[in-house]
């Protein structure tokens, strides 16, 4: 009859301290791995900064070009509201907070929980449409994998387990908390494993391309 | 050989000078506590004024008597002194007048004159039948022994407080006594757990209220506990909630967040893993309660609140990790991927050195 405690004392515990050993090993690994794996050099003189094309394309390749979403709209708009969703409540919910305070040593004041509680609920809701859309659209089914598929079940559960757990709809509250704590352990482990790192590539990726089109003196 | 009273327990009420209205004010407020319907105010009356004085042996075991002292230290006269003063308590280790030997006599008689008809409040963890028994012995016999004795003939099992629900502080790790909760070791009776470090008197004497009269446990959680007093959590039922939900806390205990009465998440408050009654129903006759005194909550009433993290720190907050467990394991990656990138790189350059040029006209051939 502990066994819901033990599981969330676990969860908060040794596997917390696993998940999160593996995460900023295995992220390290990668993030060190692409840069001193670098670019061939470039001996051609530049014709403008490295740094402005870089910069510029980290806001122009982020925000959608008027392009994309008259081709796409579904994709832009559901796509911004679960990312931008997930991002809040992940940085902003108070006991998240208190979490990165406990990690870090440091962290920042937290958003009031109704907020919370709406952009969690809009974010369930953007993941769904965003896998119906991926199942019925025929190109969009071509391209997924099994990878994308896993994906979008780890980054549904931890944000399902966080909203149930909230509103206490599964019962005892520590089995609940502890699938919470789970699902996000096993996210943090699949970050660096998985196209999960776009957490930490994207922008890399898009300051490298900014930079290179920059260099040339054309538009990224 | 002492003669036991058969009276039932409105002839006990009434003899002991409480009036009808104040039986059905009690009857009211215990229907209302145990959230049964208004209707049946009348029908409980009824039947718990025709209930037979019910015999109680209550034991204790590894605790600490702060169950007994929340019972009795209960603000007479309330519905706790009427439900106990309505007990026929036939054996109780600090409130009994026999001891020794007579006191063991009680308890045996009152097994062979009530079967299968009196009830068993335990207090108290129990050290396994694995474990070593000498850890805790009455009269020379081990505690296992004198509860599965005790409870063989029981009609129904109250766990009281933490330890005797949930093992409680004798099972904080390493759990030296192999100290086990009551629903472990009790497996064939109705039983009901009223956790708590103390638990709330009321939860304990509406539950036998309840019993008395109904003939039945009321309705019950996973962890045996009644729905009625540990249906909700304390953040959900705190005065202070509205300030958790505008992200406004106390940073400390004397700080200007803490006089003005703000939330006490950070300042360890385990309400919202809790679940009990005590927002609600308060202690000492309804005057206050812990965050009221403006002390966190510490979770009493939920299993191994012992070794659920710092009383101190954050619900959140990991156990065990900090900052440097993230840093080492940080700066192992760090090298790894230094090795990992220079040997990619060694390899783009050795390929640069080595591979042969392709021509148009060889690839042309492969297709």
């Amino acid at each position: 009859m502990n066994d819901a405690m033990a599981f969330l004392l676990w969860t908060k515990g040794p596997m917390l301290n696993l998940a999160l050993g593996i995460f900023a090993l295995g992220v390290a690994v990668r993030l060190v791995e692409i840069l001193i794996l670098g670019r061939a050099k470039n001996y051609a003189e530049p014709r403008a900064p490295e740094w402005i094309g870089g910069a510029k394309a980290l806001v122009s390749r982020t925000l959608p070009d008027p392009g994309t979403f008259r081709r796409a709209p579904f994709d832009v708009l559901i796509g911004w509201l679960w990312h931008i969703g997930f991002i809040l409540v992940l940085l902003f919910f108070v006991p998240h907070v208190e979490l990165i305070r406990g990690v870090l040593g440091f962290a920042w004041p937290a958003l009031p929980t109704p907020l919370v509680d709406v952009s969690t609920a809009l974010t369930i809701l953007g993941l769904i449409a965003a896998l119906v859309h991926r199942l019925t659209h025929p190109v969009k089914r071509f391209l997924s994998t099994g990878e994308d598929y896993l994906i979008w079940a780890v980054v549904f559960m931890v944000v399902l387990t966080g909203y149930l757990s909230y509103h206490r709809l599964i019962t005892p509250y520590p089995l609940a908390l502890g699938m919470h704590i789970l699902s996000a352990e096993i996210f943090l482990i699949l970050v660096p494993l998985t196209r999960l790192s776009h957490l930490f590539t994207a922008f890399i990726a898009r300051w490298y391309t900014g930079a290179h089109f920059g260099r040339k003196g054309v538009e990224a | 050989m002492p003669q036991r009273s058969h009276s039932t327990l409105g002839e006990l009420l009434v003899k002991q000078g409480v009036s009808r209205r104040s039986f059905l004010r009690f009857c009211a407020a215990a229907t209302s506590l145990l959230a049964l319907p208004p209707s049946l105010v009348p029908v409980f009356a009824e039947s718990l004024a025709k209930a037979r004085r019910p015999s109680v042996i209550w034991l204790s075991f590894q605790e600490c008597t702060g169950c007994t002292e929340s019972l009795t230290r209960s603000h007479a006269p309330n519905l706790e002194d009427l439900i106990l003063n309505a007990l026929s308590l036939e054996y109780h280790h600090t409130l009994q007048a026999a001891s020794g030997e007579a006191a063991e006599a009680a308890r045996l008689q009152a097994i062979a004159e009530n079967k299968g008809q009196y009830l068993v409040i335990v207090d108290g963890s129990v050290p396994g039948p694995n474990s070593e028994p000498g850890y805790s012995t009455i009269a020379g016999h081990s505690n296992y022994d004198i509860l599965l004795e005790t409870v063989d003939q029981a009609a129904v099992v109250i766990a009281v407080g933490s330890c005797a629900a949930f093992g409680g502080l004798p099972a904080a790790e390493p759990n030296p006594t192999g100290a086990r909760p009551i629903m472990e070791l009790v497996k064939d009776k109705p039983l009901v757990t009223i956790p708590g470090c103390p638990p709330i008197p009321m939860a304990i004497s509406g539950v036998v209220a309840h019993y008395l009269a109904f003939g039945r446990l009321p309705e019950l959680d996973q962890y045996l506990r009644p729905l009625a007093f540990y249906g909700q959590s304390i953040h959900d039922r705190c005065y202070r909630r509205p300030f958790y939900d505008k992200g406004l806390f106390a940073e400390g205990f004397d700080d200007e967040g803490a006089k003005r009465g703000w939330c006490l998440y950070r300042l360890g408050c385990k309400g919202p893993i809790t679940y009990n009654a005590c927002a609600t129903m308060k202690w000492n006759d309804g005057t206050s309660w812990p965050v009221e005194a403006g002390h966190p909550c510490l979770g009493c009433s939920e299993p191994r609140f012992w070794d659920a993290g710092g009383f101190y720190r954050a619900v959140s907050v990991p156990l065990t990790l900090g900052p440097n467990t993230l840093l080492g394991a940080g700066a192992v990656g760090i090298a790894a991927g230094a090795v990992a990138g220079a040997l990619a790189r060694r390899r783009a350059r050795i390929a640069e050195r080595t591979l042969p040029p392709v021509s148009i006209e060889e690839l042309e051939a492969k297709q």
